[in-house]
Formats: C-alpha cells, sequence, structure tokens
C-alpha cells in the first residue's frame, strides 16, 4: 500500500459522474484524508497467502430455469420515470 | 396496572386479539392516535398511509371472525424503514433523489408480513441511503431519541427503533450493513436482531453494500422478535444470496433451548474508548449469566482493530457501485440544469445525493479506481477473510460472544460532525457483519442520566434459535424493557 494515499478529487468525483461545488471538494478532499489516513493501517496486517472474501458465505452461481413470468407492466415500470414519451422514458438528445 | 395497547408486546396482543378483547381495528387505531401524538417531537416517520392501515386492520378483523387467522402477526401494527419497499407506497431511503419515488412491488419481507396479517404502519425514518449512525443524515430531517429527545436515536435504522420506542408501533424492521439495526437498539432501549447474511431475502431492499446488508427486527422482547423473524426468514429465489435452510419455529424454540451456554467475552471489545457505565452494565450482565450456569471464557479476536477500515472500504465500494443505478435516467431525480445526458448524471446525482452518500461514493470509487483496487479494496476482502476466521476460531471453544453493543450511549444531536468520529460509533457491530454472522442487541440497563444500554450477543451462523434463547435468559432475569421513555 502506498504511504499517504493521495486522493485526486477532481478526477475520482468524475468517475463517479458526480459534479461537486468548491466547498464540497475542500471539505471531502481533507475530511477522506483522516479516514484514509486511518486506512492506512491495514497495510499492516499480513495477508500473505489469504483468500479474499467478497462474501461472508461463498456464494457460487445460481441458475434459475429460464422460464417467463409476468413482469412490471408498462404503466408500473414507467411510473417513476422522470419524463416519458409514447411508453418510453425521455432524455436528452444523446447523438448530435 | 395494564400498558396502554401502544406499549405491549406482539405476544400479549396477540392473546387479546383471538380471545377477541381487542379488534386489529381498535389496536391500529390506538397505534395511530400515539404516532399523532408523538410525532411532532419524535420524527420518526417519513410517511404514513393511516387509511391503509385501518383498511388492513379491518380485513383482519374479518379474517379473525372468520376463524382465518394467520397467527400472532395477524393485525398487529408494524412500521418498516423506507428502504424496504411496500407496492404502491413511497420508498424514499430518505433521500431527496428518492422523495418522489412510489414503489411498483413489495419487497419479499413486506409480501410475507402482509401473508402473516401485518398491518403495515409508516415509512420509517433512517440515514439516507442507510450510511450513517444517528439518523441525522436523512433528507428529511433528523429523529429524536424518544428517552431524550435532543439526543439521535442511533442510526441507520433510527426511525425504526424510535417508532418502537415512542409506541407508534408493535414491532419494526430495519437494516443492518454496520450494526444499523443493533445500534440504534441499544440507543432506544429496545430489542434489535440482524439475521445471518442469506437468512431473509434482500429482494425489495434498497441496496447499500449488497455483502453485508440484512434485514432483520426490532421488538420489545426476544419472543417478539422470534416472531417477526420466523415470519420473514426463509430462501427466496429471488435474490440468489439467500440461503436454502430450513426456517425452525423460532418462538417454540425459545422454550426448547436452555442451555447452559459456552459464552466468550472478547477482550478486544472492551479496550479504550468504552463509557465505563456501559462497561459496568456488561460486567453485570456476565455475572448473571455465569450465576445461571454458563461457561465464561474470554476469547480473542485479533483482528478487530482493522474491522473499522475493512468495513469502510468494502462498504463504500460495493455503495459507490450500488449508487451508480441513480442517474436521473429511468426513476430518481432529474436535473432541470443539465446540458446534455452526461450532465444529467453529474447534476442529478449532484442535487440529489446529500453529503454522507457523496463522501462514501468518492471514497468508494476512489479505493475501487485504477492504481488502489489491489492495495485498498482486494486487501480489504483478504482482512475480511481473517476477521471472519476470528470468529469462526473462537466459536471452537464457545457458542456465542458477548459484548457491548455500543461503546457510547446515545448522543447529542450535531454532537458528532466529524465523519470519522461517527464511524467509530460502529466498533462493536462491524466485525458481525463482515463475517456475516446474527447478533442481537438486548437492553441491559440505564445510565445515570437514564438512557438505555445494549447488551450485544454475537451468534454462529444460522443458529439464529440458539441466539434468542440466549437473549432470552438474560430477558427473564431483568425488567428493563418495562420501562418506557417519558414522552
Amino acid at each position: 500500500m502506498s504511504s499517504a494515499p493521495q486522493l485526486n478529487i477532481d478526477h475520482v468525483a468524475k468517475l463517479a459522474r458526480l459534479a461537486l461545488t468548491p466547498e464540497e471538494k475542500a471539505q471531502f478532499a481533507a475530511q477522506l484524508g483522516s479516514v484514509l489516513h486511518h486506512i492506512e493501517q491495514l497495510a499492516k496486517v499480513d495477508v500473505a497467502g489469504v483468500e479474499p472474501s467478497a462474501h461472508a458465505f461463498a456464494v457460487h452461481n445460481v441458475w434459475q430455469d429460464d422460464v417467463a413470468r409476468p413482469g412490471l407492466t408498462v404503466a408500473d415500470a414507467l411510473r417513476n420515470a422522470p419524463a416519458q414519451r409514447e411508453n418510453m422514458i425521455a432524455v436528452p438528445k444523446v447523438v448530435e | 396496572m395494564t400498558l396502554p395497547l401502544h406499549l405491549q408486546a406482539i405476544t400479549e396482543l396477540a392473546a387479546q386479539l383471538a380471545a377477541k378483547k381487542i379488534s386489529a381495528v381498535e389496536l391500529t387505531s390506538a397505534v395511530i392516535a400515539r404516532t399523532r401524538a408523538t410525532e411532532p417531537r419524535v420524527h420518526a416517520f417519513n410517511s404514513s398511509d393511516e387509511a391503509t392501515a385501518l383498511a388492513q386492520a379491518a380485513a383482519s378483523d374479518v379474517r379473525r371472525a372468520a376463524g382465518q387467522s394467520c397467527g400472532p402477526l395477524d393485525g398487529i401494527p408494524i412500521g418498516l424503514k423506507d428502504v424496504i419497499a411496500v407496492k404502491d407506497q413511497p420508498l424514499t431511503a430518505s433521500s431527496k433523489m428518492l422523495a418522489k419515488f412510489v414503489s411498483p412491488y413489495d419487497a419479499t419481507v413486506t409480501t410475507k408480513l402482509k401473508n402473516a396479517g401485518a398491518v403495515l404502519h409508516g415509512r420509517l425514518n433512517c440515514d439516507e441511503f442507510a450510511m450513517g449512525s444517528s439518523t441525522e443524515n436523512s433528507a428529511f430531517g433528523p429523529t429524536s431519541n424518544p428517552w431524550d429527545l435532543a439526543r439521535v436515536p442511533g442510526g441507520s435504522s433510527g426511525g425504526s427503533a424510535a417508532a418502537l420506542a415512542a409506541g407508534s408501533a408493535i414491532a419494526t424492521l430495519g437494516s443492518d450493513t454496520g450494526g444499523s439495526i443493533r445500534q440504534p437498539a441499544s440507543f432506544c432501549g429496545v430489542v434489535g436482531l440482524k439475521p445471518t447474511y442469506g437468512l431473509v431475502s434482500r429482494f425489495g431492499l434498497i441496496a447499500y453494500a449488497s455483502s453485508l446488508d440484512q434485514i432483520g427486527p426490532f421488538a420489545r422482547t426476544v419472543e417478539d422478535a422470534a416472531i417477526v423473524l420466523g415470519a420473514i426468514a426463509g430462501h427466496d429465489e429471488r435474490d440468489s444470496t439467500s440461503f436454502k435452510t430450513a426456517i425452525p419455529d423460532y418462538r417454540a424454540e425459545l422454550a426448547a433451548r436452555r442451555g447452559p451456554w459456552r459464552i466468550g467475552i472478547p477482550k478486544e471489545y472492551f479496550g479504550a474508548g468504552l463509557d465505563p457505565e456501559i462497561g459496568a452494565a456488561v460486567e453485570q450482565a456476565i455475572a448473571f449469566y455465569k450465576k445461571l450456569g454458563c461457561e465464561i471464557r474470554e476469547v480473542s479476536l485479533p483482528h478487530t482493530q482493522y474491522c473499522l477500515d475493512t468495513y469502510y472500504i468494502i462498504a463504500t465500494a460495493e455503495a459507490s457501485s450500488n449508487l451508480a443505478r441513480y442517474d436521473g435516467v429511468r426513476y430518481g431525480h432529474r436535473s432541470a440544469q443539465a446540458k446534455d445526458i452526461v450532465d444529467l448524471y453529474f447534476q442529478s446525482r449532484a442535487e440529489g445525493f446529500g453529503a454522507e452518500v457523496k463522501r462514501r461514493i468518492i471514497l468508494g470509487t476512489y479505493v475501487l479506481s485504477s492504481g488502489y483496487y489491489d492495495a485498498f479494496y482486494l486487501r480489504a476482502q483478504k482482512v475480511r477473510t481473517l476477521i471472519r476466521q476470528d470468529f469462526l476460531n473462537a466459536y471452537q471453544e464457545v457458542d456465542a460472544l458477548l459484548t457491548p453493543t455500543s461503546p457510547i450511549p446515545a448522543f447529542k444531536l450535531g454532537e458528532k460532525s466529524d465523519p470519522l468520529a461517527m464511524y467509530l460509533c460502529d466498533i462493536y457491530t462491524i466485525g458481525v457483519n463482515l463475517a456475516g454472522l446474527p447478533a442481537i442487541s438486548v437492553p441491559c440497563g440505564f445510565t445515570k442520566t437514564n438512557l438505555p444500554i445494549g447488551l450485544q450477543l454475537i451468534g454462529q451462523p444460522y443458529q439464529e434459535a440458539n441466539l434468542l434463547a440466549l437473549a432470552q435468559a438474560y430477558e427473564r432475569g431483568h425488567e428493563w424493557n418495562a420501562k418506557h421513555p417519558n414522552l
């Protein structure tokens, strides 16, 4: 683990598709700096030969029969859409 | 003196309903009246639909009159944390992002409670997207602790704990990712159970950290928690991590399991930072179990000091991925300021999420980002293996572990403005989530200033029946739950 991790807040916010104000950037960088400093101590743990756990209990692929079942109606699926038109979700123009 | 209906246990109310001494409509009306009276001070509810609750109560009375009662939960008002889907009801996660969202379907636990005849009463406040330890991160304002309105109820399921303590529900459901059921239960003087990972379906639960999240009950007594757990547990094909196991009759098992148990005391949970009054109350609980004939043994969970860091890497990484779905396109808040489709994502998320959610998305994105993945995320997953192994090693020699639930009692609203200080509130509860274990918080006393104290008992995977029996053995020797806040 690198010592004194640098959190490039502009880069990470872009990866997260999150617009931050200058105030938020300054505040989060400082707060997360102290959190990252705390997290640094994980570097002390000897993890040689240790398998990572994604879950507490090993979960393998769970298969289901491919059978069509009733799902949400169009009206239900679109009920929470911010904008809709002709049974579709409307978004700003994607292709110029 | 008989307690008012809204402060009674499910077992007591179910007996009166069965004997037709009270009706479900009468009970629900009493709980609604209590909610109206206390909500201006407590604010445990994001919303409530009284008409639907009363209609469900009336249907319960019709079933009972026809001799078709569904069991002990039939006609019992139960509140759900506002991260659990109820068809045609708001589902906000206490976020501006979902302020107008109406759920098109029921969570599996909701379906199961409906099938058990429960009356669903209210959408309960929480930290936004279940991220927090105080319920102060709600976009709709904080919930107050019924024992001291200037203090927090804990979190993230603070509304679920406070509503129950206030008498605005007979039982509630919450979700627990790092202690979000147990810590508020301890702060509000009620029982809170986090089941083994995979015992209760997560279908219809708004995802925070999917490998850690579990739904569980808040209740006035251990027996009530056993009844609710029995109703919501079980395999669900719509949650691929749900476990295929036979669900015992937890209530019946309470009587069947009598110990004595071998109880481990993890020494790492009694170090610096533990409030002396909480330490003393937990020591008395240990002495009580000793008197019952239990074997008390000190054990070590050597990786305990790494739990917090491991948790905040894994949970935020999973959260950053889970919350990517809130992009302003299909549902949720959409910014009116966006210049184009990509800007729509940036602006909608900026406007829809609160500060703590943004912080965790940033941290989670960072630990998963190129160049840091191995150093943070992968390493945390390996430490998670070691943390889990610590617990399994301890279970070679003991049946359960006993610890305080929280190092401190309920703190004042606004007291912990630093995120790291807030994260440290969870040090006794997060190891359990990383290891996937079941754990329960039961009331074990009060501070001199009359704030509830919680005792945490941690069980072995899928051994909820044992855990509940162990907790009830303590509860039977004490009367902490006979005390109610002066509201």
